[in-house]
Order: C-alpha cells, then sequence, then structure tokens
C-alpha cells in the first residue's frame, strides 16, 4: 500500500530524468564512448598483446613469446628500410608542404578572378578518396607511357644525346631515387591542400588593423607576413602539420597502389609492410609488433605539437 | 612605377596560382582526356597526351559499366556510406550535446579525449580489427565495414558537433525549459532544428569518409562482388598485370570529381573542426 504512495506517477519519473543533467547526460554519452571503447581501446590493446604472441590467421590462440617478434622485425633488413623510409618520407614531405603552404595561403588571402575555381581545383588532391587519385598518378608515372616522359622528349630534355640521358623513358617508378622522389611528391600533393586550407582560415581570422597598421608604419608584403602574420597563426600552422604528419605517416594507400614498396622494397613503409606481414603473410603477431612502431612516433608527436600550439597561444 | 608594381604583383600571384592548380588537377585532366582516347591513341609514347590524335571513343566507358563489377562497387559504397552516416548521427548528436552542455568541466577533457581518438590511425587497429571482424563472421561482409567506419567517424562528428552546439546560445533551451518543456524535449524541438546545417556537414564527411578509407576495406574484404569503390577500383580492374587503363582512369575520375566537388562547399566548416581544439580548447 504505502509504495504505491511513494512512486511517483510514470509520467513524473520520466520527465525527471529527462530534466536530470548529469543522467541525461550519461545516458547520451554512453554510446558513443562505448563505441569507441568497444573499437578502439579494446583492439589497440589487443594490438600489444598480438605483438608478444605467434598468433597467426591460422593458429589464433595467443602463446606468449616475449619480444621474439620485435627482435625478428628488427633483424629484418626490409623491416628497417621500411621504418627509415616511412620516417623519410614523412619528414621531407611535410618540409614541402609547409614551404609550399605558406606559398599557396599567402597568394589566396590575396584578391584576384577566378579564386574560387582555382581554390577547388587545389582543393581537389584531399578531397577525393586517395586510391581513385593515386590510379591517376599510376599512369602519369607509367614507365611507358608517362605524360611526363612526352613533355620533357618534346623539350628536348630526355632522350638521344641530352640531358636526362639517351633513353625516352624516365621510368619513374623503376628506379630507387626517382620512386622514393615520385612517393615523396604524391604524399605533398595528397596533403598540401589541408595544410593550405588551414593556414589560410588562419590567415583571414587575423585582426585586419594589425596589417593596417603595419603598413602605415612602413612594413612591406614579405616582413608583413614574416614578423607578423606568420607568429599570429603559429598555433594553427602546429596543427596542419598534426594533421599532415599524422596522414602521412601512417598511410598506406599511396605505396601500397603506387610500388607495392618496389623497386624491391626500396619505397616499403611500415603501413603496407604489416599489412604484408599480417594478412598476406597470416602473421598477425609480427604485423602487429610493425604496426606498433607507430604509436611513440605519434604520441611524440601529438603531444610535442598540441604543447606547442597551446604555448604559442597562451603568449 | 606604382603601376607597374602592382602590374607585377598581380602577374605573380597569377603565376603562382597556376601552378598548384596545374600541380593539384593535372592527374585528372589526364584522367578525363584517357577516358574517351583509342587504344592506338593512348599506348604510343610518341603521341600528345593532351589531345585526340584519334577521334574519341565511348567503348571504354561502356566496357567499365557492362564488363565489369563497378556498378556493384558504386552500389556497394552506398549501402555502406548510408549505414555508417546513420549510426554515426544517432550516436554522436547526443554525445555532442551531452559535451557541450551536460557534463560540464569534465564534459570538456572527455572531448579532446574523443578528439585525440580521431588521430588513433586505421594501420595500427587494423590487425586486431581483422580478428574481431573474422570473430563476428563478418569478414568478407559489408557488415563489417558498417561496424568499423564508425570508430573513425563518430570522434570526429562528435568533436564537430560539440563544437556547433556550444555556439548555440544558452538562453534559448533555458527559456524553452521556464516554458514547461523538459531538458530532453528542450533539446528536440529547440536545439535539433538549429543544428541542421551541422548535421548536413557531419553526414557530408561521414560519407565521404567511407568512401576515402582504404586500410580496413581493403583488409576486411577479398571477395570480389563486396568491395567499395576505394579498394574495387584500383584492385579489381586490373586483372593480373593487364590494365585497363581507360576504363580504370574513368572509373577513378567518376567518382573522384563529383565527390572532390561536394566536400570541398564543406571544407570550411572541416577546417573550423580541426582547429577548434588548438585555437580555444
Amino acid at each position: 500500500m504505502t509504495s504505491t504512495a511513494v512512486t511517483p506517477p510514470r509520467n513524473f519519473q520520466f520527465r525527471s530524468i529527462a530534466d536530470r543533467e548529469n543522467i541525461l547526460g550519461g545516458i547520451f554519452l554512453a554510446p558513443a564512448v562505448l563505441y569507441i571503447l568497444l573499437l578502439v581501446a579494446i583492439p589497440f590493446f589487443v594490438a600489444i598483446a598480438f605483438s608478444v604472441t605467434d598468433v597467426s590467421v591460422g593458429d589464433t590462440t595467443l602463446d606468449f613469446v616475449g619480444f621474439r617478434n620485435f627482435i625478428v622485425i628488427l633483424r629484418d633488413p626490409q623491416f628497417i628500410r621500411a621504418l627509415k623510409d616511412t620516417i623519410l618520407f614523412t619528414i621531407v614531405s611535410q618540409v614541402l608542404i609547409l614551404v609550399f603552404a605558406n606559398i599557396v595561403a599567402a597568394v589566396f588571402t590575396q584578391e584576384f578572378r577566378g579564386k574560387w575555381l582555382a581554390r577547388m581545383l587545389i582543393m581537389l588532391p584531399w578531397a577525393t578518396p586517395i586510391s581513385l587519385g593515386v590510379i591517376g598518378w599510376l599512369w602519369m608515372l607509367d614507365s611507358k607511357f608517362s605524360p611526363f616522359d612526352w613533355i620533357l622528349v618534346n623539350l628536348n630534355l630526355l632522350g638521344p644525346g641530352t640531358l636526362l640521358g639517351p633513353g625516352n623513358h624516365m621510368n619513374f617508378l623503376g628506379r630507387e631515387g626517382l620512386a622514393m622522389a615520385s612517393v615523396i611528391m604524391v604524399y605533398v600533393w595528397r596533403n598540401l591542400p589541408l595544410a593550405s586550407v588551414i593556414l589560410m582560415a588562419g590567415l583571414t581570422s587575423i585582426d585586419k588593423d594589425l596589417i593596417d597598421q603595419a603598413q602605415v608604419d612602413g612594413a612591406r608584403f614579405w616582413r608583413i607576413h614574416f614578423r607578423i602574420k606568420i607568429p599570429l597563426v603559429l598555433p594553427i600552422m602546429y596543427i596542419a602539420l598534426l594533421f599532415s604528419m599524422v596522414f602521412t605517416f601512417t598511410d598506406m594507400a599511396v605505396v601500397f597502389i603506387l610500388t607495392r614498396g618496389g623497386p624491391v622494397y626500396y619505397t616499403q613503409v611500415l603501413g603496407v609492410w604489416a599489412f604484408f606481414k599480417g594478412i598476406q603473410g597470416g602473421a598477425l603477431g609480427e604485423g602487429a609488433a610493425v604496426a606498433l612502431f607507430f604509436f611513440p612516433v605519434l604520441l611524440a608527436v601529438a603531444i610535442l605539437l598540441l604543447r606547442l600550439a597551446r604555448r604559442t597561444e597562451v603568449n | 612605377m606604382t603601376s607597374l608594381r602592382h602590374w607585377l604583383k598581380q602577374a605573380l600571384i597569377y603565376l603562382v596560382v597556376a601552378f598548384f592548380c596545374f600541380f593539384s588537377a593535372f592527374p585528372f585532366l589526364i584522367m578525363i582526356i584517357n577516358t574517351f582516347k583509342d587504344d592506338k591513341d593512348l599506348y604510343r609514347p610518341q603521341n600528345n597526351p593532351f589531345i585526340y590524335n584519334f577521334p574519341p571513343t565511348l567503348d571504354h566507358l561502356k566496357f567499365l559499366f557492362e564488363s565489369t563489377n563497378y556498378m556493384t562497387f558504386v552500389k556497394n559504397s552506398f549501402f555502406v556510406g548510408t549505414l555508417v552516416v546513420i549510426i554515426t548521427l544517432v550516436i554522436s548528436i547526443p554525445a555532442a550535446y551531452s559535451l557541450a552542455r551536460l557534463t560540464g568541466r569534465w564534459g570538456e577533457r572527455a572531448g579532446i579525449g574523443i578528439f585525440l581518438v580521431y588521430l588513433v590511425p586505421p594501420t595500427l587497429l587494423f590487425l586486431p580489427l581483422f580478428r574481431t571482424v573474422v570473430f563476428l563472421g563478418l569478414n568478407n561482409s559489408l557488415w563489417s565495414l558498417v561496424v568499423i567506419y564508425p570508430t573513425i567517424s563518430i570522434p570526429f562528428s562528435t568533436w564537430l558537433l560539440m563544437g556547433f552546439f556550444k555556439s548555440i546560445p544558452k538562453d534559448l533551451e533555458e527559456a524553452a525549459m521556464v516554458d514547461g518543456y523538459s531538458r530532453l524535449a528542450a533539446f528536440f524541438k529547440v536545439i535539433m532544428p538549429l543544428s541542421v546545417s551541422g548535421v548536413i556537414a557531419v553526414t557530408v564527411f561521414t560519407f565521404t569518409l567511407t568512401l576515402h578509407e582504404f586500410i580496413y576495406a581493403l583488409t576486411f574484404i577479398s571477395s570480389s562482388a563486396s568491395k567499395t569503390i576505394s579498394v574495387g577500383v584500383p584492385i579489381e580492374l586490373v586483372r593480373g598485370d593487364v590494365f585497363f587503363w581507360q576504363s580504370l582512369l574513368a572509373a577513378a575520375v567518376i567518382v573522384a570529381l563529383p565527390v572532390g566537388f561536394v566536400y570541398n562547399l564543406f571544407l570550411d566548416r572541416l577546417v573550423e573542426g580541426l582547429t577548434m581544439g588548438a585555437v580555444k580548447g
């Protein structure tokens, strides 16, 4: 009898949940947190577990083998090359991206006709699916039919008795140095738009009065750019760099489609190597060990750049 | 003198813009041209790659649509994309509102935490997730992608929508609640109608993300009939060493350009989302 008296009407009970902010907040947030815990956090720890076991596609029991996988891959010259290449590709492409993005962003803060269309064209590489863009590059860098070959031949730069040698083909993807340069170029092509557009957003948000004042004081374009604008957009530039680095460092589509790591294994990167080991070779443990090499580097870069961004922001 | 300097400056701007436009768009231009090139035109290195040395042909487009799995890939991509958008919206809209309004300081930290999840790369997770997918019996099924893709789209969408909800004045809900609405009702009747543009942006990003994704699609699915565009085109349209180049390039550019165009329209909002963490967080 008493219980009916205590229990409020149903409608009222519902309303109280709909109004209690921490409960409602928890209910609203729970699915997202659960999804991320189940399919990001747990797999992350499973990856660590894999890396210290002999798990494979055929034998799925987890037998602890200590650091054997790491020792095996560290003794593999192909892995060492993949690690070095991944780092080299990332660093060189980021330097180029930063330089080019500054130029693009500086130009796009000026007035000129056809800006909308130009921005659209410059953004295309980043807006389109990466694997489809790389298909285009596969043709562009083809050993026999590359349009660059035709251009170079017709400029008298390639062919018998010319600067670039007697053959009529550069064979971009078949020669060690050129293949590495090609991969770097495609990374620049792919990530330059994002860095540029982030910098553009930063530059346009700068207080106009500040620039006007500098102009009144007699400062010229480049002085204003390097002494006033760059320091102001530095935090945003760190963020652009962070995303661009993460996307480049962990990418596998470019190398997988463009070179498959070749010629020989001269353009191998960690992502593709982890795929070849873990999925095609079936050695999940070794593959996971390869993939785990990403983590400390990413963590260090993320912490460093976010810190730098914060610190510059406060100043 | 000043007019000369002005003229030089304009010329320099156009030169730089033209260079970067060319760098970015050149592959797409060649892809479009090659789509209609005759075999004897394309496979002769002496031919000018920019013009049609022989009359253009539609044969390769016909081949693409009639004799390959291309339309299956397109359908698969739309299936996955649509379901992932629905899952992402259902989960990240409430989560974002919760972080923006209901959870206070604690929510702010959780928000940054969720954003950082966006930086955890698929390359790190694809091996354990492959095991998970096999365990769930979803390998070779499009459902594997439907289940896994929200792990990328939810963090970013939640972050973006959180910023969006924060920009709506609190007074609006408070006024509605004074009028007798519950917090829940105020969210649905006041906030949601104001958030349509944010929801559209998140929809576009999530859908394009499912079209862009490569590693998971490559790892989880091996049968041709279940492949999506991003993997089906580069893997299936190359038979052994035989490249059907015109069809291949057509397949890529037909999807790449429209996706690129739509994505571009929402780019500013994306940038806002990406930089929000650094500047205001």
